[in-house]
């Protein structure tokens, strides 16, 4: 699987050796995070349902590692990946996840809607769609302000059947607005294979034409292929020529949630996906290109160390004070609505 | 003092805050080139610009989820829904999205926007065209709710729901566009969540909402000429939030109330008032709590049936009468 858009530029990038690290770094994090989480849900500690990313970090370590630090991501509830990727800390993530009130809303959002804006991480959103008109809102926002932002919004395949998508790209095309859509085609919708269920064969970039888009595949398991995407989609959208529709090929790991384990997957595709892992293979092509094992095993090493340590500080997380039951309806803090 | 019509006092509304307010855009269907189908926004893209008055296609999920994501990322946009029939077709972007994203974001999340909109029938626009929706925002928290009936109301409480620091559904009733008022000169702003007694009376108290307003404040001066009876009329202006001060200090003065409510009966806003005041003001009533409404019904588009299903002057009047005389 290689670009289709690419035309002047080499397959494989020369991407800085520190920023191959770096995105390394952010992948091998968002697997050591959401390994434990999952381990963590089955302990009881994490409520409700989460939706891991395992499988899926080549995407969101390629997107943000070509972001600027003050670009915003928008997200769905299979999130961790993309907030972790933008540099929230895990400890209050994790917090969020068992419910605690130092969670990174305090509790009241939970897995489904990480957010922390002090990193651009404006939202994961719960109802599949939703996002895009909404990344379109902040990327106009960007652009009526002059602030050279760019609004980078992730879904996966199934959001392309639904309306929001097509209104959100249409709206966007029509502005010029500096939003890159990044559809993680992860081949099932929930249960379904999205082909069973889509009238084209590339659900993303089968649609681009519609919108007077170039179609874009990229081999979401290549964090490097991600990257050179990444970085072309991000800088159109910051020179004023408009949005991008990138279609990454990629698998989820697990099932869709907590409660799947998978199993409508044939075994055969489920390990010829496992086999095509984006971390062993980023960790190998960085050892051929002279990274010393060493450095690579003091990343891994780290990664543990610090969901460890992110552990530690959520289970001795104190429970929501009753108080914030009521607080942050409106902007004055409280949810007072008659006098 | 000016003399407007409740259409020229949005616009006008509008412009007095984007001449203050440079974060302060505006966009939706046929509201920038056309001024709008109901000629609510004439002026604004010659005055303003098309930066910040813009024409969308017909998506409202885009043009709600627009304003939001703009009003996450430091501008303070209005969005116009052409009819409030259509908040349906956006309404995750509304319920979902807008009303619960500071709560679930622990107030990391602002969002000062407006979502306008024609709300209300009387125009023979059929069940899709004329319904009051104000209920449904009333019933989500996270979103305060604006109805005003007269055209100085339009100009201060948009004013005042374009700088609120949260979500505003402002409902515009159609059937009062063509409505003339004196607004007062200079920037107008009116606080939201203040209800407005706009005739005084000792006998009964008459809440009404936008349309309904000027309909019990006519019913109130029949029962006055022809029974002598004197009806206080209060228009709330805002559901969310609810001056509940103000109903209840009515109704300790007239010990009988009276909602008259565009909405199909279940769960309309005057259930809400009802049972704050069977809560808060029990012991000053005299007799039970009577609520005029539409029945239960949607609106049809034939004349003598849509007039036999809103609350008219006649209903009003007529239905406060009977109860009195019931009580007597």
């Amino acid at each position: 699987m290689t670009t289709t858009r690419d035309r002047t530029s080499p397959q494989v990038p020369d991407v800085p050796l520190d920023a191959r690290l770096a995105m390394y770094r952010t992948m091998v994090e968002c697997r050591t995070f959401e390994e434990r989480a999952q381990q963590l849900f089955f302990e009881g500690l994490v409520r409700g349902t989460t939706h891991l990313g395992n499988g899926q970090e080549a995407v969101a370590a390629g997107f943000a590692g070509a972001m600027r630090s003050d670009d915003y991501t928008f997200c769905t509830y299979r999130g961790h990946n993309h907030t972790l990727a933008r540099g929230v800390p895990m400890a209050p993530i994790l917090a969020e996840l068992f419910g605690r009130g130092t969670g990174l809303m305090g509790g009241k959002g939970g897995s489904m809607h990480l957010t922390s804006v002090a990193h651009g991480a404006m939202g994961s959103y719960a109802i599949v769609g939703a996002h895009l008109p909404i990344a379109v809102g902040a990327a106009w926002s960007a652009q009526y302000r002059k602030s050279g932002q760019v609004a980078v919004c992730f879904f996966g395949d199934g959001t392309t059947n639904i309306g929001s998508f097509h209104e959100a790209l249409n709206l966007a095309a029509v502005w010029k607005a500096p939003v890159v859509f990044v559809c993680e085609n992860n081949h099932y919708m929930e249960y379904t294979a999205i082909g069973d269920v889509t009238a084209v064969a590339r659900p993303a970039a089968d649609r681009a034409s519609a919108y007077g888009l170039e179609p874009i595949v990229v081999d979401g398991n290549d964090v490097r292929a991600v990257y050179e995407v990444a970085r072309r989609a991000i800088d159109r959208a910051r020179d004023g020529d408009g949005p991008s529709l990138v279609e990454a090929i990629t698998y989820r790991h697990g099932g869709h949630s907590r409660a799947d384990p998978g199993k409508y997957r044939p075994d055969a595709e489920v390990q010829a996906w496992l086999a095509r892992d984006p971390i062993p293979a980023e960790r190998a092509r960085l050892l051929a290109d002279g990274v010393a094992e060493a450095t690579l095993a003091g990343i891994d090493a780290a990664a543990g160390a610090a969901v460890a340590a992110a552990e530690a500080i959520a289970r001795e997380a104190p429970e929501p004070d009753p108080a914030s039951l009521t607080t942050q309806v409106w902007a004055d803090g409280g949810s007072s609505w008659r006098n | 003092m000016a003399e407007l019509t409740y259409r020229q006092a949005v616009a006008a509304a509008i412009a007095q805050e984007m001449e203050r307010d440079p974060s302060v855009v505006f966009i939706g269907e046929d509201v920038a080139a056309a001024g709008g189908v109901f000629k609510t926004t004439e002026g604004l893209l010659a005055r303003f610009g098309p930066e910040r008055v813009r024409d969308t296609p017909i998506s409202e999920q885009a043009i709600v989820g627009a304003v939001m994501g703009a009003a996450m990322t430091g501008l303070r946009p209005i969005g116009e829904l052409m009819f409030s029939d259509f908040f349906a077709v956006a309404w995750d972007m509304i319920a979902n999205q807008i009303a619960k994203t500071r709560y679930m974001t622990d107030g990391q999340v602002s969002l000062p926007l407006v979502l306008r909109t024609a709300n209300g029938g009387g125009l023979r626009f059929g069940a899709q065209h004329s319904q009051s929706v104000e209920n449904w925002a009333m019933a989500i928290p996270g979103l305060k709710v604006v109805a005003p009936s007269t055209p100085a109301d339009v100009l201060g409480l948009l004013a005042a729901a374009i700088r609120d620091p949260d979500p505003v559904i402002f409902c515009e009733h159609k059937g009062l566009f063509a409505t003339k008022g004196e607004v007062p000169d200079g920037e107008h702003v009116e606080p939201l969540g203040t209800a407005r007694i706009v005739r005084e009376g000792t006998d009964v108290t008459v809440i009404a909402l936008a349309a309904m307003v000027p309909r019990a404040l006519e019913a109130a001066e029949r029962l006055q000429a022809e029974d002598g009876l004197s009806a206080e009329v209060i228009d709330l202006r805002c559901l969310v939030p609810l001056d509940t001060a103000a109903i209840l200090a009515s109704v300790k003065k007239t010990s009988r109330v009276f909602t008259v409510e565009e909405n199909p009966r279940l769960c309309g806003w005057g259930a809400e008032v009802a049972s704050i005041v069977a809560d808060d003001g029990f012991y000053s009533l005299d007799a039970p709590i009577v609520r005029i409404t539409t029945p239960h019904v949607p609106l049809a588009s034939a004349a003598v049936l849509e007039d036999l299903a809103m609350p008219s002057v006649e209903r009003i009047s007529d239905t406060i009468r009977r109860r009195l005389d019931e009580a007597r």
